[in-house]
């Protein structure tokens, strides 16, 4: 899953570094990513993973790394098989 | 550390670690406010036709030791909540629009030291001296060059010198700025640094000098004094905030700003309430066994009134929840709630006082009546444009891609 999200990042959010060099724990804020980037980048994962965030995962630290947006999939999809 | 930490820790000490003010205390707190009001309201008709600062007010504030509750009590505030200082906030309005605003803006800078700074040996004993001396705090964070009142973005930067640094920025509006003891100022965090890579930096009155560039002549809000300045000042970098603007922004600015102006304009909407009530009430002296016909709009207008009142009430309840959840302060349901807070009280203070000169009539058209709504209308003009509704439903319309509102009643 983390190849996918490392491949979304490359195309969605805006990173203005090359997201091979950021680690999976990296903090993306720091990186550089906007709160108009997270926008897009949530909708491209929606959209990849078929899944739907809901109000109260929308916070920073779900998007913070690629780990924790792995995580936050994954929850998501324990909780709604 | 992270900001998450931080945070979580700024939330776990305001909420658990120490006790803060007890509830005596902040009613005396609130008690005292509403003695200071009706000196503001005594006030507040020169204050209006002269454009002057309320200077009696700000004397009383510090006399009373008003201007410091909101810090720590380990940095020697009294720690207040924030619904009194809102309520506070409210009771000023009531006598006096400009001088609760500018009570508000205080509170709004004092508050990202509170979040932010905590940990930070100089900004920490910043606070103690705000306690202490009762200092008033304002904020330069617009810029004039085309930035206008977008405050995530600077021209100006930090330039470095040695362990000081120096600090140009260009046609700021800076309410009461030549009045306040120290300004909350904004800037790139290096001349080269992008727009949005902001730092805010804290000058005391002695740092820097100002030059007025506009002067202040408005339809309302007269007294805070938001002049036009040409800001420079030097001061050791230790006071430039560590943490980023950016943060600052959203996680101390943004739920204190809209929660203090949405009850400066509450205690707009509840005077202009009290004057249309005063004149019902004279009414119906008049004619003993009916009910006069404004009485009915009277009815309407207090569930009006009810209803902004929850609004606030609501969003302070919400922010009081989040402090402590770091996870919740940074959501986006929490940025969505706090924007629609500001529009939607800042539309009803208008309207309420609009529904009240239809109670009123001329008596409230004319300027010279006890039931006059002039000065209340005027004042209450500037809540739409106070970082215009449009910029902020824009901000939350940017969300609406992912978005989806909680349904509870509950959360």
């Amino acid at each position: 899953m983390k190849t996918r999200i490392r491949e979304i990042l490359k195309t969605t959010g805006k990173l203005p570094v090359d997201v091979a060099t950021l680690g999976d724990e990296a903090d993306l804020y720091n990186a550089g990513l906007t709160s108009f980037g997270t926008v897009e980048l949530m909708m491209a994962l929606e959209d990849a993973f078929e899944v739907e965030f809901p109000d109260n995962m929308m916070n920073r630290r779900n998007f913070a790394s690629i780990a924790a947006i792995e995580a936050a999939i994954r929850t998501i999809q324990s909780e709604h098989v | 550390m992270t900001t998450l930490a931080r945070l979580a820790e700024a939330g776990y000490q305001l909420t658990s670690e120490t006790s803060g003010a007890s509830a005596e205390a902040q009613k005396a707190m609130v008690a005292t406010a509403r003695k200071i009001a009706k000196l503001a309201a005594e006030h507040a008709a020169d204050v209006d036709a002269k454009s002057r600062f309320p200077h009696e007010v700000f004397e009383a504030l510090k006399q009373e030791r008003l201007l410091g509750i909101m810090i720590p009590a380990a940095h020697g505030g009294e720690q207040a909540s924030h619904s009194t200082i809102s309520e506070i906030c409210a009771v000023l309005a009531q006598g006096c629009a400009s001088s609760a605003m500018i009570y508000a803006m205080h509170q709004i800078k004092v508050s990202s030291l509170v979040v932010h700074c905590g940990d930070d040996p100089w900004h920490g004993s910043f606070m103690a001296r705000i306690a202490r001396e009762q200092l008033l705090l304002a904020s330069a964070t617009t810029e004039g060059g085309g930035v206008g009142g977008d405050l995530r973005s600077s021209i100006c930067g930090v330039v470095r010198e040695g362990d000081d640094f120096t600090l140009d920025k260009e046609g700021c509006l800076i309410s009461y700025g030549a009045q306040a003891d120290a300004i909350l100022i904004t800037s790139r965090r290096t001349p080269e640094a992008p727009p949005s890579d902001q730092v805010m930096s804290v000058l005391t009155s002695d740092q820097y000098r100002l030059e007025r560039s506009a002067a202040w002549d408005t339809m309302g809000m007269r007294g805070t004094c938001s002049d036009n300045f040409t800001f420079s000042g030097r001061a050791p970098a230790a006071q430039i905030i560590p943490v980023p603007f950016a943060e600052i922004a959203a996680q101390s600015m943004l739920p204190n700003a809209h929660l203090l102006w949405a009850s400066v304009w509450y205690g707009i909407a509840a005077e202009a309430v009290a004057r249309a009530e005063g004149f019902v009430r004279s009414e119906a002296r008049k004619r003993p066994g009916s009910t006069p016909p404004s009485a009915l709009r009277l009815a309407e207008l207090l569930a009006r009134l009810q209803q902004f009142k929850a609004l606030v009430v609501a969003g302070l309840d919400r922010y009081e929840r989040a402090r402590s959840d770091a996870d919740e302060l940074s959501s986006m349901g929490f940025v969505v709630a706090m924007n629609s807070i500001k529009v939607v009280a800042s539309q009803s203070v208008g309207e309420i006082v609009m529904q009240a000169f239809l109670i009123c009539g001329i008596q409230g058209y004319r300027n010279d009546s006890p039931a006059s709504l002039a000065r209340l209308m005027r004042d209450a003009l500037s809540a739409p444009i106070m970082i215009n509704n449009d910029r902020i439903l824009g901000n939350t319309s940017n969300l609406l891609a992912v978005y989806k509102h909680d349904p509870s009643l509950s959360r």
